[in-house]
């Protein structure tokens, strides 16, 4: 017996100490140093520098990456050219208008300021075939400190930097180090990014309403996915890159991805919810089960972004070109009458550009959606019934693959020729020029200007009218608690009031319910009726009490 | 022939009542506040609870067939024309000319024509028609796909309305006829006790009695 009890516990001993004898072997080598690339771009003997230009950079990128600069310029971020391919339209920056500064052609060097590559100074014609003129720094640059000038066609501020030049991000432009921003390439931050994309239209969130500076470190509440309190994602965590062709797009919208369930986690390159979520994202519980009842019919984004414009960036909601080019004294001006959440006064007046308004927190304006915008290009010609859509988004609720998706309801007045009933270009931007409206302040010469420019028939005659255009919502998502909650839609002037072709309890009772409404009216007249005589009758002096129930 | 007391309701019989009294009026509580007639609740609860007092009754009405069937007790609800007439004259014209109730109960038969003929009508159009457009909406992610314009979800939605309003209109109707006769209180006891006051011919007092003395009480 004591034998057998000096085993066990000999045994016991072994166990016990296996664990360590495990750890040990595990033991692994230190962690890495540097980042999960296998080059280190501050060693490279190609990346020292000293640079003296943009292009010389892409240069010495190209030497090793040999591909990247075609690769770029196959791409939308370089031609600004769109076939659409199921609308045959010719859409891209390049030539359609939009509601925000109209047209880029024209007002080359400034509008091209973010283009994703150097010196492309008239967009009549494809930008410069030449892979050095790519910009690779506007998207991999990591130290923080490189820029683009907002009127050099995409050049940074190189010494010397004229007096009072801004980047495109509205800062004061300084002069960048090429070669610190050579060897600090990386994978593109939320900032490279959004240098551009946050500030379309002429400033932190103008155009978008879902993008602004706010993604740059966004709250949790702000930006669920972005937010380094959450998953911490790049842009590109969700727009994942094909040589360097970046999924998404604002023409042609996944609106509705009825993913595969065994594609989750792979590799596709489409920007939407689904290709991570699935398409039954939520838990199989009564509510969540009801809940994912809802997404055939129900973009993810209509419940989970309940408001636009948020962590305290303001957009602009709407742009009145009508009343540009009022003077004082002479001189132009600027009004600030909208304070943003940070107590920051907002322009609602510029001479140059006319009035605004603008919303922070807004609730998205919702319709059915396909996934196909169509653009009233220049030429277009359409008689006005009702505001001018700039954009139509395709869809309705007989339309399978269209789902009910938020957008921005961008609201404005442009300049619209009344005997072609075409849009009109404007020539705002050139500061030599005596047409440039920015600086004289003179419609027909600017216009006249363009639309020569352009090569486009002109009347000769102009007028403002008002014009809608939408802009798909999908960032800024916010953590679930924050979602929408049913009452939200599920009620009376809900917000899917406006929302054609579907049943949607809660919004008012629908015809068998109107009709059940009346025969329960009836039933409670008759009995109350009925009750009513038995009591004159009663009173009458014959008893109103019969035998037995019914 | 005499009156006694006899026990019509068993127990399953008035906890079936009783339970689906509670559901139905559950469901219209919840129901309307899914359509928005008021928001004493959140939305999202009252989805919850709608479908799941749902799923709970119609188990209740699985286990109500089994028994109406094994039982022999759906022969109470067979229509018969006989007396229908008298009952729909009495309620018309007899009730407020102090007239008795022209039905007397007996046995076989607790339910007077026209009531025979409503719970039968409540049973086979009504009560299909309420869950069979209910479990059609509730389990609508399951033929959404054939029903790309929508309007298969409308048509299940305008007949479940119908049909719990024209549910709704019985309820009132059902109660407000309990005021008749010996009144409120003396109609709704023998669905709580069990016993009611039946015609029997002498055969059938001394087949209970010898049966089970519990069924009928001695007093009378």
């Amino acid at each position: 017996m004591p034998g057998l009890v000096r085993t066990l516990r000999r045994a016991w001993g072994l166990v016990a100490v296996l664990p360590l004898i495990g750890a040990a072997l595990a033991e692994e080598a230190p962690a890495l140093p540097g980042s999960d690339s296998t080059a280190d771009h501050s060693k490279l003997e190609a990346l020292k520098g000293p640079f003296t230009s943009g292009p010389e950079v892409t240069k010495a990128c190209l030497s090793c990456h040999t591909e990247a600069g075609d690769q770029v310029m196959h791409t939308i971020h370089w031609t600004w050219d769109y076939s659409h391919p199921v609308t045959g339209q010719i859409l891209g920056k390049k030539n359609v208008i939009n509601s925000f500064c109209g047209n880029v052609s024209v007002n080359e060097t400034r509008c091209t300021s973010c283009h994703a590559g150097y010196g492309w100074e008239d967009t009549r014609v494809a930008a410069p075939a030449d892979p050095t003129r790519v910009d690779c720094l506007a998207c991999h640059d990591r130290s923080g400190q490189y820029s683009k000038l907002d009127n050099k066609a995409g050049n940074p501020p190189l010494f010397p930097v004229a007096p009072k030049a801004k980047t495109i991000t509205g800062k004061d432009a300084v002069v960048v180090d090429l070669a610190k921003a050579a060897r600090s390439v990386g994978m593109p931050g939320r900032d490279n990014c959004g240098s551009c994309h946050f500030y379309g239209g002429g400033g932190d969130n103008v155009k978008h309403g879902d993008l602004s500076s706010a993604l740059i470190s966004p709250a949790l509440s702000t930006d669920v996915h972005m937010s380094p309190d959450g998953e911490n994602f790049t842009c590109e965590s969700c727009h994942v890159s094909n040589r360097h062709a970046l999924a998404g797009s604002r023409y042609n919208v996944v609106a509705k991805d009825e993913a595969d369930p065994h594609l989750l986690g792979q590799r596709r390159d489409v920007a939407t919810c689904e290709s991570c979520h699935s398409n039954r994202p939520h838990s199989v519980t009564p509510v969540g089960m009801k809940l994912n009842d809802h997404t055939d019919r129900v973009a993810c984004q209509t419940c989970h972004i309940p408001e636009f414009a948020r962590g305290g960036v303001a957009t602009k909601t709407l742009w009145d070109w009508s009343t540009a080019g009022k003077l004082r004294n002479g001189k132009p001006f600027a009004e600030e009458d909208f304070t943003q959440s940070d107590g920051k006064h907002l322009h609602t007046y510029l001479s140059t550009k006319g009035s605004f308004e603008w919303g922070e927190n807004v609730v998205p304006y919702y319709a059915w959606f396909n996934g196909q915008v169509e653009y009233t290009l220049p030429g277009e010609t359409f008689d006005l019934d009702g505001p001018l859509e700039v954009n139509r988004i395709g869809g309705s609720a007989s339309d399978p693959g269209a789902r009910i998706w938020p957008f921005k309801r961008m609201v404005g007045k442009q300049a619209f020729d009344p005997e072609l009933k075409t849009l009109l270009f404007n020539h705002v931007y050139g500061p030599e020029t005596d047409t440039a409206f920015w600086t004289n302040f003179d419609w027909d010469k600017s216009i006249a200007a363009a639309m020569s420019y352009v090569g486009q028939p002109y009347s000769g005659k102009f007028e403002f009218v008002d014009t809608v255009m939408y802009w798909p919502i999908a960032h800024m998502v916010a953590p679930a608690d924050q979602a929408l909650a049913c009452e939200s839609c599920h009620a009376r002037a809900g917000r899917l009031a406006g929302i054609q072709g579907i049943h949607i309890p809660g919004t008012g009772l629908p015809p068998g319910g109107l009709a059940g409404l009346v025969l329960l009216g009836l039933a409670a007249l008759g009995v109350v009726g009925h009750g009513f005589l038995r009591v004159v009758a009663r009173a009458g002096g014959q008893s109103g009490k019969g035998g037995d129930h019914g | 022939m005499a009156e006694r007391e006899v026990k019509v309701y068993t127990r399953f019989n008035r906890l079936w009542h009783w339970s689906q009294a509670g559901s139905i009026l559950l469901l219209f509580f919840t129901g309307a506040r899914v359509m928005g007639l008021h928001t004493l609740m959140p939305f999202q609860l009252a989805v919850v609870l709608h479908s799941a007092v749902a799923l709970a009754l119609l188990l209740l009405w699985a286990f109500a067939t089994f028994w109406l069937f094994t039982t022999g007790a759906w022969k109470q609800f067979l229509p018969s024309q006989m007396g229908l007439w008298k009952v729909l004259r009495f309620y018309a014209y007899g009730v407020f000319h102090g007239e008795q109730h022209p039905y007397r109960k007996i046995l076989r038969r607790r339910h007077n024509p026209l009531q025979a003929l409503a719970y039968l009508a409540l049973k086979t159009v009504l009560f299909p028609a309420i869950w069979i457009s209910g479990l059609a909406y509730l389990g609508y992610a399951l033929w959404d796909d054939a029903d790309t314009s929508g309007w298969g979800l409308w048509v299940v939605a305008n007949i479940h309305l119908l049909a719990a309003f024209a549910i709704a209109s019985f309820v009132v109707v059902h109660v407000y006829l309990l005021t008749i006769g010996h009144g409120f209180r003396e109609h709704v006891r023998p669905m709580i006790t069990g016993f009611e006051r039946v015609t029997l011919t002498p055969e059938q007092e001394a087949y209970l009695r010898q049966e089970d003395p519990s069924l009928v009480k001695t007093d009378s």
